[in-house]
This record gives C-alpha cells, sequence and structure tokens, in this order.
C-alpha cells in the first residue's frame, strides 16, 4: 500500500467516512427511515440528507481555503454543526 | 414502505468490488497526494492544504474554469436546441428512418482524436473546405492564430461530433409518445407550436435532461479533440481544465498540486451530476 502515500489525516477521514457509512447502515436496519421533507426544497431520505451535509461540508471547505486565511478547523467545526442541522432538520 | 428482505444487496458486491479497484482506491490515492508533495511514493513531504490554497488563488487555473464552463454552456446552449430541431424533423415511418438513425449514428462512432485531425484538415485556410471557403467570402479565418476562430472551431467540431446524440435521444422520446395525444390535438386544431410546447417538451423533459447532463459531462472533461486540434492555443485560449491537469500532473510532474486540483474538478462534477439526478427522479416521482 506504499504507492499510495498515505498520510495519518488521510487515513483517519476515510476511516471516518467508512464509519459514517458503517453507522448509517446499521441505523436504517435497526430503525429503517423514511423519505421526509424538512427545510430542504426537496424529499429526502437519511442517505440523501448525509450525501447533501458531505457535499455541502466539502464545499464549505474549499470556500474557506479560497477567502481567508482561517485555519481548516474552523470550517471543519461549522460544516459539523451544518451537518447536524441538515441531519435533524433538513 | 416496509422493507421484508435486504439479501438483494448482496448481488452488489461485484460492483462494488470493481468500483473499487476502478475508482475508489485511486481517489483515495489522490486524496493522499493532494496533501504532499509528492517526487515519489517514498520521497514526499506533508504540506496540509498549501496545494488547495495555490490552486484555488491561481488565475490561470481559475481562467481555465472560467473558460471551461462558457465551453460546456455554448455547447448546450447550441447542441440542446438544434438536436430537438433535427428530431423533430426526422421521418416518423418508411425508409427514411433507418437511413436518417445510420447517418446521425456516424459521427458518433468516430473517435475523439480522429475528430480532431479532420477539423484540423477541415479549418485550413489552404486545403481545408472550411477555412477555405470562410477565407474566400473575404473573413480572415485562422484558427491557429486567432483565439475568436479556435474557439469557433472547436465549438463547430463539438457540435459537428454530438448534436447527433441528443437528436437520437430525443428522437427515442418523441416515438414512446402515444398517438392518441396528437390526436387529441388535431381534435383541438392545436398549432404546431401548441403541440410542442404543451405535449412533446413535457413529454421530452426526462429525455433531455438525460442529453443535457451527459453532453454537460463529456463537454467539461473535454480534453482530446482541442487537443488535436489546437494544442490548447493560441496562447491559452482553448485550455481547458482537463489539458490544464494534464499539463500540470505529466508536463510538471507536479503531482501534489495535480491531485488537489483533480479533487476540486471532481467535486464540481460530483455537485453537478447530484443536481442532475436529483431533478431526474424528482420528476420521476411526480410523473
Amino acid at each position: 500500500m506504499g504507492w499510495m502515500a498515505w498520510t495519518l489525516p488521510t487515513a483517519l477521514f476515510f476511516v471516518g467516512i467508512a464509519l459514517l457509512l458503517v453507522a448509517m447502515t446499521v441505523w436504517q436496519t435497526v430503525s429503517p427511515g423514511h423519505e421526509r421533507k424538512g427545510f430542504l426544497p426537496l424529499t429526502t431520505s437519511r442517505g440523501d440528507r448525509l450525501f447533501i451535509g458531505l457535499l455541502a461540508s466539502a464545499y464549505g471547505h474549499l470556500l474557506l481555503l479560497a477567502l481567508t486565511d482561517w485555519p481548516l478547523w474552523i470550517a471543519t467545526g461549522v460544516c459539523v454543526v451544518g451537518m447536524v442541522i441538515i441531519m435533524k432538520w433538513g | 414502505m416496509k422493507t421484508y428482505n435486504n439479501k438483494a444487496w448482496w448481488l452488489v458486491l461485484p460492483v462494488f468490488a470493481l468500483v473499487a479497484f476502478s475508482a475508489i482506491i485511486p481517489m483515495m490515492t489522490v486524496v493522499n497526494y493532494s496533501i504532499q508533495d509528492i517526487f515519489d511514493p517514498n520521497t514526499r513531504y506533508f504540506v496540509g492544504t498549501e496545494w488547495y490554497r495555490e490552486i484555488l488563488a491561481d488565475p490561470r487555473l481559475l481562467d481555465s474554469l472560467l473558460r471551461q464552463f462558457v465551453y460546456s454552456l455554448c455547447v448546450l446552449v447550441i447542441e440542446v436546441p438544434l438536436g430537438i430541431i433535427v428530431a423533430l424533423s426526422m421521418p416518423r415511418r418508411g425508409l427514411g428512418v433507418p437511413v436518417s438513425l445510420i447517418l446521425l449514428s456516424l459521427p458518433l462512432l468516430v473517435p475523439w482524436n480522429v475528430v480532431g485531425t479532420i477539423w484540423q484538415i477541415i479549418g485550413r485556410e489552404d486545403i481545408g473546405l472550411y477555412g477555405w471557403i470562410l477565407n474566400s467570402i473575404g473573413l480572415d479565418y485562422n484558427y491557429a492564430s486567432n483565439p475568436r476562430d479556435a474557439w469557433a472551431t472547436v465549438l463547430i467540431m463539438d457540435v459537428w461530433h454530438w448534436t447527433s446524440l441528443v437528436a437520437l435521444l430525443c428522437y427515442s422520446g418523441l416515438r414512446s409518445i402515444p398517438d392518441v395525444y396528437y390526436q387529441a390535438a388535431r381534435i383541438d386544431r392545436a398549432s404546431h407550436w401548441a403541440v410542442f410546447r404543451f405535449i412533446q417538451l413535457p413529454k421530452l423533459k426526462n429525455v433531455l435532461l438525460i442529453a443535457v447532463m451527459l453532453r454537460f459531462m463529456d463537454s467539461f472533461m473535454i480534453y482530446t479533440e482541442p487537443f488535436v486540434l489546437t494544442g490548447g492555443g493560441p496562447g491559452t485560449a482553448t485550455t481547458f481544465l482537463s489539458q490544464t491537469l494534464t499539463q500540470m500532473a505529466l508536463g510538471q510532474f507536479d503531482l501534489g498540486r495535480a491531485a488537489a486540483f483533480s479533487l476540486i474538478y471532481f467535486l464540481i462534477i460530483l455537485l453537478v451530476t447530484w443536481v442532475f439526478y436529483t431533478a431526474m427522479t424528482h420528476n420521476d416521482d411526480k410523473g
């Protein structure tokens, strides 16, 4: 796996994504969710909201990098809060 | 709706394994590369978000991105209406159907690099039909030295190559409209425009979404045709995103920056695809 040039932050990132997917699968199996309409302008399932949250987080991080000199963890913090809001009320 | 059994998901495993090898593992590698200065897998230095900051502030790349969006927009604005017009003009029965289908399919069968070479020759002002005609009617046309001409030629080349795809998709959509709709329109003495506006266009919505998505994706990652035709020039007038990326990765061997750039490129494609996918499934739900 040396050719993949792993680093600790990227390994943690992918482990996090994998855990998130496993957790969503378990959650869906134990307590199946249904599509619903929240503040987002479309009906979404849990998986849809997770995807929207992750995509929005990626763009949020890029926006911070493009427009400011602030450290990245500020974007991460805001995105985590955003993700919770989207998952709960989206 | 209650889920009784999830065992069918096991059938997805082979595809998942394939996608893992062809997409997920390479993508992970690109993510790893994007935060390092890579010379080879053993000689690398962690740089954090430096490449991302540099790329997002690099005017050359932002120009390339803007150029790419303008190009894709032009492609859609020209090819989608033209494809609809061609599909509407195609015969519905008789020998004309297979003949027009074959003729329209021909450009789609030509490989990208061959299309570039064909237009390189057609566009020449000394021996090329297109270049020679334009020059002989008094237009100072030269795609190798004039950015406007280069753009026009790259766009015309794309229109020549891909409008057939939109036309064929629209034609299949038109053929699936039941005849009763047209009979009702005739009883109401609906005009051609009314038939198009209230019967054909709504029925074509999903097909058009697919056509727009395919043409956007293809035009957004265009590489071979402009590379063969103009080499990205004159200057950087027709240097689109994928060519900028290739120059960075292979020309300058700047793998870290190229990796960060490809991830941004990927995120743009992912967003657009998701928007189209959502629009399509939303339409299905409604219809």
